[in-house]
């Protein structure tokens, strides 16, 4: 079955790729630049060098946090676009904890941090999960409601409670609160700020793999998901179900603060996310709820990320930014298109396999 | 379904055909006919285009060009808050001889790729001191007395209003801009102890810097409560204000670069102009000249580094006898008898 | 001789290993309504789909009027004569009636106005000719379902179909609407037509067919004449062995009450009242079978039994306890089990796993769950031991239960539920769409349980199933109990006059 869907899962990937690379160089050839130099800029800007790698890699970190908080709501049969403003509030909890507790060893501090981030962004996500749960009003809206308000309330709270004259960020968190860049122990990443949360990163998706496949909630999370009619058959209460969903994925989306706090800035700074929760759907579409598929995935986007910025010095922004949604739109269309195409193939051999 | 992925399988294999060709390939990029300095700028997040501070950054590299000679062919816009460190990095691996970043929000990002590259020269618009901290040796902070200019332009708003009432409309709300709103606050008080000015922000993110919509909203309520001049210090939301303004037939200040257009032509009463242009200008021309020093640079009205708008656009807006006056605070101001507050 | 007018010669047609057609010859004669019976997987639909372009065959032919025919889609077949009504209408729901006939039609510019008027006269000449019955102008998603398969055929009619194909066309329809619709079939023949009739149901086929032939395994086993037949030679030639669906009486008296329902009031999701004071009891060891046309309250009555629908007013005990107020859960913990009637929607989780399918309700007893992490190994014990006990097809427990043919996805549900060592079984229509073999086994199952003293609730628009099953038989009309017959003397024609709301 495995080696079975192993072409498949490669199929996906470089279709797309291909195709959009062809779509970008008409783009770059139509402003008078060589498509070629673009396109090999691009790789050696993000895989050429260990700093590409590491940029790739800090990139990539929220990426992974906010795709697996939208896969699984999408397991669960819900759509949190609320990824941005559970991270932006996760991610001032986990400065506020930094920089208010400072006495606090380091074995105990940073994990707080984190802890105070989970449970900010599960709180912001289990809002609009309890406004379905209670009053049936769809968390599209009211996830995206939440963010206007996740991103107005700490952008008040940086320039009015927690000032820092002249910029508009908190104060630094505690030294203790600090997550170690991978440069202090692998030199040769020198400057990225790629950083331990990567590996925070990686532990949450196996968790999440744990959780969605293993245990009795991710089951019923997905009993739910699929069919709400068959999750109350199996005496599966809807409500709490889809609260857990909102408040799990939001924890997620809240540990974001951990890559951007703890291990790079050491503060929390309005604006500091420009749509981390928004691509985390992009993430999670093509990841198809699999938890090495979102790290793939978020791997990807975060190539894409820093390899726009690397380009950008040759062809402007605009053009950068139509490259990148080809890409990730020809991402998701062709992922359809093969699935699609495999789930044909399965049913013809499956319409005739009840014949021995 | 079949043949529809074995098409694209084509596609795929025909672009990536041509991947190997171009990594064989030496880059070509096409030497640049220059002389000068090499520079790197980079913009804020969603900066460029803004009319006002970033462009005018902008409109100073391309003088560099002109008349320095400078290669100023290394610009970046960055998508997000962390791309800003990253994309300085980028540049200060190649070799270049100044990098500016532009804005304040470059502060702590310039401090760290500066010490990682003490080789290089960088530059800050709007540089934020931090109590204590020093200045790295190869980073020039440029920073701006936007009071002082205000402060004109807050006199004059209040010498030509009829209602005695005034508007200021900031972007984010924000020490920075705050500057602004004191300038303003005590020209108006100085030149009318009388005046009111009411004073609104846009909102606390940085998107309040991109709001028109809200610009035009606080412009048109400001107006309705009788103010009859508004001044804004808040980017592309201005543009709102401006709107505003030309549909209440009222005036508006424009800030950073001169914002009169022909279509708010006898609306545009004047624009508080801050010289990024020339400030960077005269940072590129420094490195030319081998002159280029770090540290802190204060530009007041002494330095020309701010000032306000009087020209053919709109001298019939302002008497002959108002501008002398103007001109008169203004000397008063550079010779320190007049202490403007910055909060 | 005339030659016929399809003929199919020698078909094969392998997926992968399997062979869905093994040679298969099948001639219908023009005007003659033709059936193709066998069971879920005898590969009907294959050839069916051969014929109807939408598959190609590996090898063999087909003749249409003895000339011989490629169709590369339905487009082609069509243009040949070839007209399919399928299962799940084609028709577009929020649209009226001629605008469907419209649709898709040669010749209609697509951006020129319609000609409606023009097209509904020509609906109503062709509507009256077969005696279909449809309003032109009517919303396809108003009408009822028996309406829109009329619509449906209009529609292959229009096409100018002189051959048409049916597949399951009874499986949607009430009783009432199936009788109708032979009515419509044996017009259609009358006029000249063509028909082939695909289904498992051998009643029908005694009651409209004139020609029959029988499939198993991807071979044709048999072809009779429908006058030459019978009901259990059909049967025999289908499984390949003896079929029994005859009464067989329960062995002990049945015992306490399980099941107590007192004047019961329900309503449904737009707040119409649905049950009205209905009260029964359900002891333990007999089989109460509850009969009636659909949508006279046995979906909101089993809903609310199950836990699954508020109850308005009345109580609902379960030995001697009042579990009125409780949820799913305690009430399957005490041992009530549930087959739904709609699998796909309540009982089935399609993109899940078979061994996750036959979990589901039961992802809480400590058999299967710790605190936190569910025990894989026994759960896949399990899965086989009830895949094998049965009879799911294929035996594959990582397939998702969306991949399984309808019969089989019913078999899983009903292995599930009786899986469970249940006092109380609440079946609804628990053999809807299910060949002979797996009725036959599931009836045995339900019997067998009512043996063992479980309380059964039967509900099914099968009359038939209703009779030789239950002990009582509880007659619902207009959201009441309107009469109850011991299931021994039950008549169809009494059980009928009951169920359209006549005295009894």
């Amino acid at each position: 079955m495995s080696l079975r869907r192993l072409p498949q899962a490669l199929a996906v990937p470089l279709l797309a790729l291909g195709f959009s690379l062809l779509v970008g160089a008409v783009f770059v050839l139509a402003i008078g630049r060589d498509p070629v130099a673009v396109y090999a800029e691009l790789l050696r800007g993000t895989l050429g060098s260990p700093y590409g790698v590491g940029q790739v890699l800090f990139k990539a970190t929220p990426l992974i946090f906010t795709g697996l908080a939208c896969a699984l709501a999408f397991r669960a049969g819900l759509v949190n676009i609320g990824a941005e403003g559970q991270l932006y509030v996760g991610a001032f909890a986990t400065a506020w904890a930094g920089f208010t507790f400072r006495g606090a060893p380091a074995l105990v501090l940073a994990p707080a941090c984190i802890l105070a981030g989970a449970l900010a962004g599960a709180a912001w996500g289990a809002v609009p999960g309890i406004l379905k749960a209670r009053f049936g009003s769809h968390e599209v809206i009211n996830t995206i409601m939440l963010n206007f308000v996740a991103i107005a309330l700490t952008g008040y709270m940086v320039s009015n409670v927690f000032v820092v004259p002249e910029t508009v960020h908190t104060p630094e968190i505690a030294a203790a609160a600090r997550l170690p860049r991978f440069e202090a122990f692998m030199p040769f990443f020198g400057g990225s700020p790629v950083n331990v949360s990567f590996l925070l990163a990686l532990a949450a998706a196996a968790g999440y793999a744990l959780l969605m496949n293993r245990t009795r909630l991710g089951y019923e999370l997905r009993v739910v998901g699929h069919s709400a009619g068959a999750g109350e058959y199996a005496g599966i209460r809807t409500g709490p179900a889809v609260i857990t969903a909102m408040a799990l994925s939001g924890a997620l989306a809240g540990m974001v603060g951990s890559n951007f706090v703890l291990g790079y800035k050491h503060y929390f700074e309005g604006g500091f996310s420009a749509g981390i929760g928004f691509m985390g759907l992009a993430v999670a579409l093509l990841a198809q709820g699999s938890a090495v598929g979102v790290v793939l995935a978020a791997l990807f986007f975060g190539m894409l990320s820093h390899g726009a910025l690397v380009i950008n010095t040759m062809v402007p922004k605009e053009l950068v930014e139509i490259l990148q949604a080809t890409v990730i739109a020809s991402v998701i269309v062709s992922s359809n298109v093969v699935q699609d195409y495999a789930r044909r193939r399965a049913r013809e051999r499956t319409a005739a396999g009840v014949t021995p | 379904m079949k043949r529809a992925a074995r098409w694209m399988g084509w596609v795929m294999f025909g672009a990536l055909a041509l991947l190997p060709l171009g990594c064989a390939k030496k880059q070509d990029s096409k030497p640049v006919a220059s002389t000068g300095p090499r520079v790197g700028l980079v913009f804020d997040v969603g900066g460029r285009g803004d009319q006002s501070f970033n462009d005018s950054a902008w409109r100073g590299l391309q003088k560099a060009q002109a008349q320095l000679g400078a290669d100023i062919a290394n610009v970046v816009e960055p998508g997000e808050g962390s791309d800003r460190e990253s994309a300085l990095r980028g540049l200060a691996a190649k070799d270049l001889d100044l990098i500016f970043g532009v804005g304040f929000i470059f502060t702590d990002d310039i401090d760290r790729v500066a010490g990682d590259f003490p080789g290089k020269h960088f530059a800050c618009i709007d540089y934020a001191l931090k109590d204590g901290a020093a200045v790295p040796p190869n980073v020039l902070a440029l920073k701006f007395k936007e009071e002082e200019g205000s402060f004109l332009v807050g006199a004059l708003a209040a010498w030509l209003s009829k209602t005695h009432r005034l508007g200021f409309v900031g972007g984010m709300d924000i020490a920075l801009i705050h500057k602004f709103a004191a300038g303003f606050q005590a020209g108006a008080k100085y030149a009318d102890p009388n005046v009111n000015v009411i004073v609104k922000y846009a909102g606390v993110t940085g998107d309040a810097f991109k709001n028109p919509t809200k610009g035009k909203e606080l412009a048109l309520g400001m107006y309705s409560e009788g103010a009859d001049i508004i001044f804004h210090a808040s980017g592309a939301t201005g543009q709102g204000v401006f709107e505003a303004a030309k549909d209440q037939k009222k005036l508006a200040i424009g800030v950073d670069s001169d914002q009169w257009r022909p279509e708010y032509d006898g609306v545009v009463l004047t624009s508080m102009i801050k010289n990024v242009d020339e400030s960077v200008f005269q940072a590129v021309k420094a490195v030319k000249a081998g002159a280029w020093k770090g540290g802190v640079q204060e530009l007041g009205l002494k330095e020309n580094g701010v000032g306000y708008v009087y020209d053919a656009h709109n001298h019939r807006l302002i008497p002959a006898e108002i501008h002398d006056r103007l001109e008169a605070l203004k000397a008063r101001i550079i010779s320190g008898e007049i202490k403007v507050p910055k909060e | 001789m005339s030659s016929p007018a399809v003929e199919l010669l020698d078909i094969h047609k392998s997926f992968s290993r399997v062979k869905a057609n093994d040679g298969v010859n099948l001639a219908v004669a023009r005007g003659e309504i033709h059936a193709l019976v066998g069971e879920n997987g005898a590969g009907k639909s294959t050839l069916m789909k051969i014929l109807y372009g939408l598959y190609a065959p590996d090898r063999g032919e087909i003749r249409i009027d003895g000339k011989p025919a490629r169709f590369r889609g339905p487009a082609d077949a069509l243009r040949a004569g070839l007209g399919m009504v399928h299962q799940h209408f084609m028709l577009v729901r929020p649209f009226t009636v001629v605008e469907n006939m419209l649709l898709g039609r040669e010749g209609v510019p697509p951006v020129l106005p319609m000609d409606r008027v023009a097209a509904s006269r020509e609906i109503r000449d062709l509507s009256g000719r077969y005696a279909l019955d449809v309003e032109p102008g009517a919303v396809v998603e108003d009408l009822p379902v028996g309406v829109q398969q009329r619509a449906e055929i209009l529609r292959v009619l229009l096409h100018g179909a002189s051959i048409l194909i049916f597949d399951e066309p009874t499986a949607v329809l009430t009783p009432q609407e199936a009788t109708d619709f032979f009515r419509v079939l044996g017009g259609l023949r009358d006029q000249g037509k063509t028909i082939l009739l695909i289904t498992h149901k051998l009643d029908e086929v005694m009651q409209v067919a004139d020609r029959v032939t029988v499939m198993r395994a991807g071979r044709v086993v048999g072809e009779r004449a429908v006058r030459d037949t019978s009901p259990a030679e059909l049967a025999r030639l289908m499984v390949g062995r003896d079929v029994a669906l005859g009464r067989v009486e329960g062995e002990a008296p049945a015992g306490a009450p399980v099941l107590e329902v007192r004047s019961l009031g329900v309503r449904d999701s737009r707040r119409i009242a649905r049950v009205n004071s209905v009260s029964f009891q359900v002891r333990a060891g007999e089989i109460v079978g509850i009969a009636g046309v659909e949508g006279n309250g046995q979906t909101e009555l089993v809903e609310a039994i199950a836990g699954l629908r508020e109850v308005e007013a009345g109580t609902i005990h379960m030995d001697g306890r009042d579990v009125t107020g409780s949820r799913v859960a305690q009430r399957q913990r005490s041992g009530l089990v549930h087959v739904p009637e709609d699998r796909q929607r309540r009982g089935l989780v399609l993109e899940m796993s078979l061994a996750e399918n036959l979990l589901l309700g039961r992802q809480r007893e400590s058999e299967f769950s710790g605190r936190v992490l569910l025990r894989a190994e026994p759960i896949l014990r399990m899965a086989r031991r009830l895949s094998e006990e049965f009879d799911v097809r294929p035996r594959d427990v990582s397939l998702k239960t969306r991949d399984f043919s309808g019969g089989n996805q019913q078999k899983i549900v009903v292995a599930r539920e009786l899986g469970r060592a249940p006092r109380l079984i609440v079946a609804s229509q628990p053999t809807r769409g299910v060949d002979i073999g797996a009725i036959e086994f599931i009836h045995a199952r339900l019997r067998e349980a009512r043996d063992q003293g479980v309380a059964v609730l039967l509900v099914s628009a099968d009359l038939r199933e209703v009779m030789s099953l239950s002990d009582r038989i509880l007659v619902m009309y207009g959201g009441r109990v309107v009469g109850e017959v011991p299931g021994r003397d039950a008549r169809e024609d009494r059980l009928g006059t009951l169920m359209l709301g006549g005295a009894a």
